[in-house]
Parts: structure tokens; sequence; C-alpha cells
């Protein structure tokens, strides 16, 4: 089981209490977790990446287990501790006030 | 009992304001979305109980909402605003090549007789359609293919397609207008773009009377006589007698041309309303007094409406979209301010009133007036 961890916007947008949970088959990836969610969640499709191109948006960051994973490759693995679910991958935005 | 719905859009949620005729005592609804941008909120008139807002934050993008039972509760729709093929290049603020990127939905304007066709005009500037209340948006790329897109440059605010006007006599006949390029009008739905902006002058640009470039910034008129345009240039105040074809300047006394909103009255299609903002680099009324400027005669003469607006200390201002006129027999003005007040005058301006004070900053006023 994948634990996700959403910013407070996004739980609201798509009526979220807590932390969303995740099975996925097949190696676990920030790309395979971003499609897992957005496939439960459509209306999230557009908020942490862009349409199209599946960028991540320019102001949502991505971290787990104490390190910035923003800038990992879509399709590298998620750290052990992801992958079991001991710990969450968090999806944040920067810290820019707002 | 008739009454009016005040849809305000602000930069941390939107509100719906709802009264009965007498538009004294107010019920707040909001604030909806709280913390997103609202650029604008507006009621389709075919069904009065739809009403779509656009909602966006830098953080994570673009949302529409749409609402079916007046603004009670709402549900994301569709949120793709994908160009049409490969996009361009437009200016950016040092006039060079700039490649067209989504940022947002400024403008939201639904059909005038078909609830479920609603049109977005958006930053960087393009036209979109959806025709399934707002599953699906598709971009109408005659605008941005007219020819003259590689000469768009954005204003302050971004390069926004801020204005979309409908003629009621032909729903193929469209004119829209962007910041800072100019107006457009199509005649056959979208397809082709003629650009209107013969008569315009602009300081700003290398050559002032081009046919694109200027900073249009708001274009309003009478649904019963849909070739007089009234517009709201960076500078000066416009008008146009004959759908756009030629503009000419109905500044006259007002104590300055820079603004951004512009509307008219619901009854007398020569009345206008105007509110003065000093100048580009300061963005505050004249002296701290906020005025809106009336004329009746379609332009030229104007007279300072006060009654119940403060006449000292305000350095607020009026965006393009914060200012709408309901029906009711005796035509109610609204405007909204950069520092969260929403005021009404339910005597075509003579007299004013807060309808709130304190509302987050003021991005979009709409008005439904409901049987």
């Amino acid at each position: 089981m994948i634990r996700v961890r959403l910013p407070a916007h996004l739980r609201t947008i798509a009526h979220i209490d807590g932390e969303v949970h995740l099975d996925l088959e097949g190696p676990v990836t920030q790309r395979a977790v971003l499609d897992a969610l957005e496939a439960r969640y459509p209306t999230l499709r557009g908020t942490i990446r862009e349409h199209g191109t599946g960028k991540r948006r320019a102001f949502v960051r991505f971290f787990a287990c104490e390190q910035d994973l923003s800038h990992e490759e879509p399709d590298a693995p998620l750290p052990a501790p992801v992958v079991a679910g001991t710990e969450p991958f968090l999806v944040m935005g920067a810290m820019a006030g707002g | 009992m008739s009454g009016v719905r005040v849809l305000v859009g602000t930069r941390k949620g939107a509100f719906v304001l709802t009264s009965d005729e007498r538009r004294a005592d107010w019920e707040i609804s909001g604030p909806h979305f709280p913390g997103w941008e609202i650029y604008h909120l507006k009621g389709s008139p075919a069904d009065p109980d739809r009403i779509f807002a656009a909602q966006s934050t830098s953080w994570f993008g673009q949302l529409i909402q749409r609402s079916d039972d007046g603004g009670r509760t709402w549900q994301p729709v569709g949120n793709e605003f994908a160009y049409d093929g490969v996009p361009g290049t437009h200016q950016w603020y040092d006039g060079t090549p700039h490649p067209w990127e989504f940022a947002r939905v400024w403008h939201l304007e639904p059909s005038l007789t078909d609830p479920d066709l609603i049109y977005a005009g958006v930053e960087d500037a393009a036209l979109f359609r959806s025709n399934d209340a707002g599953a699906t948006w598709q971009e109408l790329p005659g605008l941005r293919g007219h020819g003259t897109g590689p000469k768009w440059q954005p204003g302050a605010g971004g390069l926004c397609l801020h204005t979309i006007i409908q003629d009621p006599r032909d729903p193929n006949r469209l004119v829209i207008a962007i910041s800072a390029a100019g107006a457009f009008r199509t005649e056959d739905g979208g397809k082709t773009w003629q650009a209107i902006n013969h008569g315009l002058q602009s300081a700003q640009i290398p050559d002032p009377d081009a046919e694109v470039g200027h900073c249009v910034h708001h274009v309003a008129r009478h649904p019963e006589r849909p070739d007089v345009l009234f517009m709201q240039k960076h500078w000066d105040v416009m008008r146009s007698d004959d759908g756009g074809d030629n503009w000419y300047e109905i500044s006259g006394n007002l104590p300055t041309d820079f603004g951004f909103a512009i509307d008219v009255h619901a009854h007398e299609p020569d009345t206008v309303y105007v509110v003065p903002i000093k100048s580009d680099e300061h963005h505050f009324p004249p002296d701290g007094r906020l005025r809106v400027y009336r004329s009746r005669g379609g332009g030229h003469e104007w007279e300072a409406l006060t009654a119940g607006l403060p006449q000292e200390n305000c350095y607020v201002n009026v965006l393009r979209d914060a200012m709408a006129v309901d029906s009711l027999e005796s035509c109610g003005i609204y405007f909204g301010t950069t520092g969260g007040q929403v005021y009404a005058s339910a005597d075509s301006g003579d007299t004013w009133a807060p309808i709130v004070r304190d509302l987050p900053a003021v991005l979009s006023v709409e008005v439904q007036t409901l049987p």
C-alpha cells in the first residue's frame, strides 16, 4: 500500500479526508503513483502535473523520507519505505506564500 | 418576488450576494473556494441557476466549477485548455518572441440561449468554447491564427483575453478584446476574425495607430443596440457606432481617461459608466476620491457620482470585470474594489452604499436579475 499525502487545497477539491492509500501493481514510481492518484480522483488532473506534457507544475514539489524528489526522473523507483508503506509520498505546494 | 444575485470573484474566493428588488438588505454567501483566485463567475442567461466560476492558483493551476442550483453547490468540470496545434510566439514585454503558454481563465461568457454552450477567454490570449457545459473545451484557433498573433504583447496583468460580447441578433457574431492586442470580431462563429481597432491611438507602441498592439481594458454595449460599442482603453474612453469598424474618443470632461471598468445602463443605451483612475503609474482614483462618472448622452459630457462613495483617502482600484448592471425597473449599478468593497446603487448611480466592505481584493462582479 502506497500512502500519499496531499496539500489542503487538493484534498478539498477532491473531497479527500486524510491520506490517500493506493495499491499499485508493478514498479512504484512517481509516475505510477500519480497516474493511480489521478485515476481515482480525476479532479486532480492538471493540478499536480500539466495536462498534455505531464510535467510537474512549477510550484509543486514531491518529498519523501526527508528527501526532495521533485527533480527525480518520473520513472525512477521511489524510496523503499514509500514502497513498503511505512513513509508517505508527499505532494507539496512550493513555499511561496499564497 | 424579483431580486438580484451578485457574483463576486476575489483574490481569495468567491462570494454570492443576494437581495430582493429593493436591494437594501443583502444575504452574503461565501467564501466559496476559499484561498483560490476567482477571476470570474457568470450565470447562464438561458438558465439562471447555472453558474460557472474560473478558479485558479499559481500552485495548482486552473479549475472550472459549475453550479446548477444558483451557487449553493458546485462541481468541478473540465480544466484542460489545450491550444490547437503547436502554439507559436507572441511578443514578450521587451518585444522579443515568447512562446504561447496557458496561464489561467480570465473571463467566462455563457451563451445567451444555450445553457450548455460557454466561451472562455484565457491567458495567454485565446478563445475556447465548450458545448457540454464545461466538461470539455476546444480552442477557436482562427483568432490566434488571425496573422497578427506574433505582434500581441502582454499588459501588466498578462496577455489576456478578457472581454467576450455576444450579438443577440446572431450567435455567430462575437466581439472579443485582448490586452494588449486590441479588439477583434468574428461573423462566422469564430472561424475567421477581423481586427477592429481603427481609430485607436496608443502612445505606448511604436506605431500609435497600428492594426494591433492596443491595450484595450474593457468593452461594453447595450443588448438592444449591439453595433454601438463603448471601450475603456488603457488611456481613452472610446465609442464605435458601426460594430467596431471605426472608433472615436468620448473622454470629454473626464478628470482622467485612464481606467478599467465600463458598462451601459440596462434601459438607457446612451447612459454609460466609467471609473476614472489617475494613471497607469498610480492605479488609484484621482485625489483619493472614488467617483463613478456617468454620461447620459453616449459620452463626451460626464457627471461625477459621489453620493455614498468615499471622497477622501481612497486609493483602491476598480478592475476591468468588476462592474455590472442589473435589469430591474430602476437599474442597479454594482462595482467592486481592490480594497474589498462591493458598492451598489439601486437608482442608476445617483446614490451608493456598500454591500460588503472587507472582502479580499475584488477581481470581478457580475449580476443576475432574478424573476
